[in-house]
């Protein structure tokens, strides 16, 4: 006969406030199989958890029922007292009178009538749990970081500082990231390349670190401390082995009038280039759509168009019919840092965003965005760090400076702020009026939001000191008009319309999670929130972990980022990867399907739906060694537990332990006394 | 119908998905009507329809799935052949008679605490509207008899 103990939290006022507490726990101790039903303030506080494992000791309690908060929360905490006053974990469950009850009903009576429900629904599970033991499986002390941008350096460099081999994966030609594209960083103006590319070198050097440039993560498989990732090497069509990156290609290449993406569109490259000069690793690679051979090739010509950088290749390193390559890297911890983008302001736009027409951006080439700015301001930008215009090349006297461009804005989709423009901003105004000394810089601004160390004085300087001008209001219209652009505002301090003959515009458009993230997610099984950024395991307490165990995240993946809380992200990411390195052994969960081989008649149906492929066929032998039938058998260590092999069985022969038929089933029972 | 009739809903949920949303509407604080019980699975894919059927028996009327989104599901595609074998299992209970209202499937994400509050609110008031789920009954009125009687606290088996 089973003897439950009942413990009834109050959380302070916020189960209490609505639940009648007391009713719930008097109620449930006539329940049958209840030994013993209380309830306490706060029953996750010391006293409240020594209360548990007090009852347990002097009950000789066989399950243990916490009407409190959601599982997600405190199952642990929990799980934890029942094992230390002697009761197997796993007769431990959450009745989830809170989440569940307290906070989403308002009258009294309907909360405690459906606390008791709630309460009489987890006894019964309970009633049908099982001690299980504990599964221990081996950790493979290698790490995968995913994006080589700061955040991704950051990470690798930390945890190859600990000791450990790390995968560092970017899909670009370089690792570096947005850092390396900007010119110089608030709230020091110090220059942005000068502090990274020695990390750059230093990731590229490390001898725990392995590069894969060009590269992007194909599929992923495995749990916590074994995944197994499959990556793909995207034709390079130069031998990284051979190149010494001389450069000898890029000069002879004839198309030379191709967008760099380094520079935002500002600046050109040719089809064989590397991203920058500093870029690391320095070996090109081939754009394959925009080269004149591979072109030719697509329209079927019978020889090949062109040919000029293996003819200058003196290394012999260039290879034009090298294709995709795929290499598994085995991992013990993924952290994720694939960083963002940003907000396309053009006409079109996905992912049920709008857009803004009316600036002009994209029709108007003096309108330019965020990054942009960053080039022209850059020494080693398109105008060498000289502050042109992109239609003309003059010197523009009169800028203006556009906050929340797509940011704060339900309207076009995206309601959160974007964090770094307000301070990039203010850097963008004094780098301008440092170079343009009779030039006027206007800012368009909501709020300021400069929260942050040494934030709100730089902030204050642009305006103080730099003499940048701080209009709090709206941008309605941006357009040509002649060679100005003509820039319709609202002042909303003092109530007026404000007209400016600009002859250049930067618009802080908002950061989004970069392409491809959402597929990346799925692949890991993590969730992104409704802006498509990745979702953290709790916003406060858990903030680099996420919902799937052994997978971290670090940097503007997670939230928009600066710098310093990218890199501190990505810190804090590696002390739990080497937190989880630093045993040899993982205790999972025993929540893993297990086949009665009695009764299995071996159809294999579980086989077909399994998610993993932990399920295969075991041969049945007589005595004398002949085979005579199969049977099902689940690996422990693949099996994730979610059950589904179990829906299917014909002859119910496989079981899911913590989530059984009987437990399932009790808990429906349990419903009949609804009143 | 019954004026003062309370309509008694379960609900089959996953652990990943719907009930960490169901868990967000709770910290968010949407209030919602309190006829819906939950009970926690791993994965929608857990869900054998006896589930489902057991529920009406014992006096539920109405169900609510609900999991992860398509593509979304923390097991890859448990929530696949949750959705295929829904779709199956629907359907014969339209055949037998059974009117489709009183069962919701839905897809709610663990950032969806908002949709949950709606599915909850809709499920309601579409079982409200139908009423007791009476005809059940009267399909195996003795069966239904014999379990109910019993307390609620036996250790019944399936």
């Amino acid at each position: 006969m089973s003897r439950i103990g009942v413990f009834v939290c109050h959380c302070g006022e916020n189960i209490a406030r609505t639940v009648d507490c007391a009713k719930v726990a008097e109620t449930l101790k006539d329940h049958p199989g209840v030994a013993v039903a209380e309830d306490y303030k706060y029953m996750c506080s010391d006293p409240g958890q020594a209360l548990v494992k007090k009852a347990i000791e002097e009950n000789n309690l066989t399950g243990v029922v916490i009407a409190a908060c959601s599982p997600h929360m405190h199952e642990k905490t929990f799980r934890r007292a029942a094992d230390q006053a002697g009761l197997n974990k796993f007769m431990c469950e959450m009745a989830n009178i809170r989440e569940h009850c307290s906070w989403i009903h308002e009258d009294k009576d309907e909360a405690t009538a459906k606390a008791i429900d709630i309460g009489r629904t987890i006894i019964e599970k309970v009633k049908h749990n099982r001690p299980l033991e504990t599964i221990k499986i081996p950790v493979t002390k290698r790490a995968m970081v995913i994006g080589g941008g700061i955040a991704g350096i950051q990470a690798a460099l930390d945890i190859a500082d600990g000791g450990h081999e790390v995968i560092l994966v970017e899909k670009e030609a370089s690792i570096g990231g947005h850092m390396s594209q900007l010119s110089e960083t608030f709230p020091t103006l110090d220059c942005s390349q000068c502090i990274l590319t020695p990390r750059m070198v230093e990731a590229f050097q490390h001898p725990n670190i392995k590069l894969h440039t060009w590269s992007e993560v194909e599929k992923v498989d495995g749990y916590i401390g074994n995944f197994e990732v499959t990556v793909r090497k995207k034709a390079r069509s130069v031998d990284q082995d051979l190149c010494n990156g001389c450069g000898d290609c890029f000069g002879v290449c004839p198309s030379k009038k191709i967008p760099s993406e380094f520079e935002a569109g500002l600046g050109n490259r040719t089809a064989i280039y590397v991203p920058f000069p500093q870029a690391v690793p320095n070996q090109p690679v081939l754009d394959r759509v925009n080269c004149t051979l591979f072109k030719g090739r697509r329209k079927g010509l019978a020889k090949d168009a062109c040919g000029k950088c293996k003819e200058a290749c003196l290394k012999g390193a260039i290879d034009y019919d090298t294709e995709d390559t795929f290499v598994t890297e085995e991992v013990g911890a993924i952290v994720i840092a694939t960083g963002f983008k940003l907000y396309d302001i053009g006409k079109d736009q996905p992912d049920g965003l709008k857009g803004y027409g009316e600036y002009g951006y994209g029709e108007v080439p003096d309108v330019i965005d965020g990054l942009q700015f960053e080039r022209l301001a850059s020494a080693s930008g398109p105008t060498a760090g000289a502050i042109l215009r992109p239609s003309d090349g003059k010197e523009p006297k009169t800028v203006v400076f556009v906050h929340c461009v797509g940011s704060r804005d339900p309207e076009k989709g995206m309601s959160y702020c974007s964090k770094i423009c307000c301070m990039y901003n203010a850097k963008h105004a004094m780098l301008y009026k440092h170079k343009v000394h009779d030039g006027r810089a206007v800012a368009f601004y909501m709020d300021i939001r400069a929260a942050g160390k040494g934030y709100d004085e730089f902030s204050r300087r642009a305006i103080e000191e730099d003499h940048a001008e701080y209009i709090r209001g709206r941008v309605s219209r941006i357009f040509r008009d002649g060679d100005k652009v003509k820039v319709w505002g609202f002042d909303t301090l003092s109530g007026e319309q404000v007209v400016i003959d600009a002859d250049m515009v930067v618009l802080a458009t908002a950061i989004r999670p970069n392409d491809g993230v959402k597929e990346l997610a799925q692949k890991l099984s993590v969730s992104v929130d409704a802006d498509g950024f990745i979702n953290e395991a709790h916003p406060k307490l858990r903030p680099v972990e996420t919902n799937t165990a052994g997978v971290f995240v670090a940097g503007a993946c997670q939230s928009p980022r600066d710098i310093p809380d990218a890199v501190a992200m990505a810190s804090a990411t590696s002390a739990k990867v080497l937190g989880l390195f630093s045993s040899d052994e993982l205790e999972r969960e025993p929540a893993v399907a297990i086949v009665n081989e009695q009764t299995c008649i071996g159809c294999m149906r579980c086989e077909l739906v399994c998610p993993y492929g932990a399920i295969e066929q075991r041969e049945v032998c007589t005595v004398d060694g002949h085979v005579c039938g199969h049977t099902a058998y689940v690996n422990p260590g693949v099996c994730q537990g979610c059950g589904t092999c179990q829906a299917v069985c014909l002859s119910k022969s496989v079981e899911l332990q913590t989530f059984t038929d009987e437990q399932i089933f009790s808990e429906i029972n349990a419903l009949c006394a609804w009143e | 119908m019954t004026a003062d009739f309370e309509p008694r809903i379960t609900a089959f949920v996953c652990n990943w998905c719907t009930y960490t949303g169901a868990d967000l509407a709770g910290t968010s604080r949407l209030h919602m009507a309190s006829n819906v019980r939950i009970i926690r699975l791993p994965c929608t894919g857990r869900i054998d329809p006896l589930f489902i059927i057991k529920a009406f028996e014992r006096g539920a009327d109405g169900v609510i799935v609900s999991g992860c989104h398509p593509a979304d599901c923390h097991y890859t595609s448990g929530n696949y052949h949750a959705r295929r074998r829904f779709a199956v299992f629907h359907d014969i209970m339209g055949f037998v008679g059974v009117d489709p209202r009183r069962m919701t499937f839905s897809w709610v994400s663990a950032s969806e605490g908002a949709k949950w509050k709606d599915v909850v609110d809709q499920a309601v008031s579409n079982v409200r509207e139908l009423g007791p789920f009476e005809a059940y009954r009267a399909l195996a009125p003795e069966a239904v008899e014999a379990e109910t009687v019993g307390s609620p606290g036996a250790e019944v088996t399936p």
